[in-house]
């Protein structure tokens, strides 16, 4: 199949992911729109690497999953300790402090 | 190319002799890559003082260590430098992953610094009144404790604090020293993560106001998050553009001069698209680190919420970080491009300037107002990047260690400022301040007076540097907005200064608290460079200007 396939696939999945961070108001869910945009980096690094016959691409994917998961750690910890002490986690509650 | 070409990537025939002595073990120049091991390998040896250390001693320990690592790192900086890896000898170390030259050592150099002026602020533990007999700084008791609540009171009493601070600054610093130095894609992904995930951390972790801590930090965190999701698309974008993640590699393919064209590459080469909207992603992620419109909204939430030795910290060595990595990848890799960015990057210099100054006016807190006026001198630090010359690096990398030294002595002096609640960061409490304790508003005026870029203080010699390296790279118009900018901007730091000099002080107002010679060192450090990089900036200067040529 062609690769470039794979490349409009990644593309659309980012698309709702950046889509998600902007409508969405739980900062959970929010969260998770971001993992998809950067899955779907993944997916775009592993297609170009299939395209141009490099491992570069591939070896990129595998540090991206380790940053990744290196971010849910730090994240989820910021957000449950918002959640813990405000009872929600919505991002429109967060509002102490505005222009 | 065919499939069976692409599996012999990772596979190989059983008959090819011996394939594990054609492996070669990577080289690696420890010595040229010093200054960020000492600091990486502090930062490790911290988190086993958190797990080995009793917690009466870990504070010390934590600071030693910390110290020890930053003045390490900073002589290996300047042994390096002096060595001639930043002229003569520059190259690129690590198997292509990182760039020894002279601006990054100049800023590798200047985060160092920065960054143990910094860990004075962090370390400071005489301004918050003693609970139950401890001395306390700026951070949590315990940051996983809900506030207000009994387990937050029973670790107060406790005597607990978060000694944590120290390895989490080392390694944000660490990630910061790789970051202008990183020569490809992927170091620069990693750099930008590893300077980024401790800064969150740390940006919830006050003592006092600690629901604006935490909503600092998720701010800060799902927005940073976000941009580095963009950042890593562009970054994937670039790889299909080049077929490469090295720079100088991409550098090539996009002035058409790479040797060895396969059929992919010829491919993708021709698509503009891939070249184009990969450069703006990675352009935004760095346009966000550093804060500038339009991309800056998180800057004053963050800067008001985290704790204060935090923001001075983040607000001097991200900036510098972050502005070394967008020179190299605006002047290394797309320099072949730059017809293309240099109308944007006006764009965004115009309305950095214009907006960070005019939304300053409104501010009526210290705080926020310190972030706008960190989003305005983004804007004059872009009018160098913009200049494409030789004086417009070096111009940048002088008015990045001159601003980073302004920026952590005026929020030091912030902490000063206290009443029962903490820190007065609301302006109405500054009023009068200078009757009150006249050195603390003098040494306040001194750093705003550079903010503003009056003559005799660093900033005065920062803005002439880089205004006259965009006037002569042909961006007259750009030079003319961004002295309207200061012009407005002055407005506001003066009005600061105003307050506090000649209105009555309030009676219920904030008092002073005498720091430790942490700070005191800190605030002295600022006013001390303040005024030489103002007064005699000549060395500094010429210093810069041997630095301003990347190796590629």
């Amino acid at each position: 199949m062609n690769p470039v396939n794979y490349l409009y696939l990644a593309a659309l999945l980012f698309t709702i992911g950046a889509t998600g961070v902007l409508i969405r108001r739980n900062a959970i869910v929010v969260f998770m729109c971001i993992e998809l945009m950067l899955n779907a980096c993944n997916l775009t690094l592993v297609a170009f690497s299939r395209m141009h016959g490099n491992l570069d691409g591939q070896i990129i994917a595998f540090f991206t999953m380790v940053v990744a998961a290196a971010e849910v750690v730090v994240g989820l910890a910021i957000i449950v300790s918002l959640f813990r002490s405000r009872h929600s986690a919505s991002v429109d509650d967060a509002s102490l402090m505005k222009l | 190319m065919s499939a069976s070409a692409v599996h012999s990537l990772w596979t190989t025939a059983a008959a090819a002799a011996d394939p594990i002595a054609k492996i070669d073990a990577p080289k690696i120049e420890y010595g040229q890559l010093s200054p960020t091991l000492i600091v990486v390998g502090a930062a490790i040896v911290g988190v086993l003082v958190e797990a080995f250390v009793p917690r009466k001693h870990r504070y010390y320990a934590q600071l030693f260590v910390s110290v020890v690592a930053l003045v390490a790192g900073f002589a290996a900086v300047v042994a390096l430098a002096a060595d001639g890896y930043g002229t003569t000898k520059a190259g690129i170390v690590a198997m292509g992953a990182i760039a020894v030259d002279g601006p990054a050592l100049f800023l590798q150099g200047t985060i160092l610094l920065a960054s143990l002026v910094g860990l004075f602020t962090f370390a400071e533990r005489r301004l918050d009144p003693e609970a139950h007999g401890n001395r306390v700084d700026s951070f949590a008791a315990q940051a996983a404790s809900v506030p207000g609540s009994d387990s937050e009171k029973a670790a107060v009493k406790a005597g607990f604090t978060t000694t944590e601070v120290f390895p989490l600054l080392l390694f944000a610093v660490a990630g910061m020293l790789i970051f202008p130095a990183a020569n490809d894609l992927l170091t620069f992904f990693i750099a930008l993560e590893v300077l980024s995930l401790p800064l969150y951390l740390l940006c919830a972790l006050a003592r006092r106001k600690r629901l604006m801590s935490q909503e600092a930090a998720v701010k800060y965190f799902l927005l940073g998050a976000f941009a580095s999701a963009f950042t890593l698309f562009g970054i994937a974008l670039l790889y299909g553009y080049a077929g490469s993640v090295s720079y100088a590699t991409i550098a090539q393919v996009v002035d058409g001069t790479v040797k060895n064209v396969d059929p992919a590459l010829a491919d993708t080469m021709g698509n503009d698209a891939l070249l184009l909207i990969g450069t703006a992603m990675i352009v935004m992620g760095l346009l966000f680190k550093v804060g500038a419109v339009p991309f800056h909204m998180w800057t004053p939430d963050v800067y008001q919420g985290a704790p204060t030795p935090v923001t001075g910290f983040m607000a001097a060595a991200t900036k510098v970080a972050a502005f070394g990595a967008l020179l190299r990848i605006l002047y290394v890799v797309l320099p072949g491009l730059r017809w293309d960015w240099r109308p944007v990057m006006w764009g965004v210099a115009v309305v950095t300037m214009l907006g960070g100054a005019i939304v300053a006016i409104t501010q009526t807190d210290i705080k926020r107002l310190l972030a706008y006026s960190s989003i305005a001198h983004a804007g004059f630090i872009l009018a160098g990047v913009i200049a494409t010359t030789p004086d417009g690096v070096s111009s940048v990398l002088f008015y990045l260690a001159a601003y980073s030294f302004v920026t952590i002595g005026a929020f030091a002096v912030v902490t000063l400022v206290r009443d029962a609640g903490g820190e007065a960061t609301h302006l109405s409490k500054w009023a009068g301040l200078g009757r009150r304790s006249p050195l603390v508003a003098a040494v306040f005026a001194v750093f705003l007076l550079a903010f503003a870029g009056i003559p005799l203080t660093s900033g005065f010699t920062g803005k002439f540097a880089v205004f006259s390296a965009a006037a002569e790279g042909g961006a007259a118009p750009l030079v003319v907005v961004g002295v309207i900018s200061s012009a407005i901007a002055a407005f506001f730091y003066i009005r600061v200064i105003v307050l506090m000099f000649f209105s009555e002080p309030r009676p219920e107002g904030p008092t002073v608290a005498v720091p430790s010679p942490l700070t005191t060192a800190a605030i002295g450090m600022g006013v001390v460079v303040t005024l030489v990089l103002g007064v005699a900036p000549q060395y500094f200067l010429d210093l810069a200007n041997q630095a301003g040529v990347f190796v590629r």
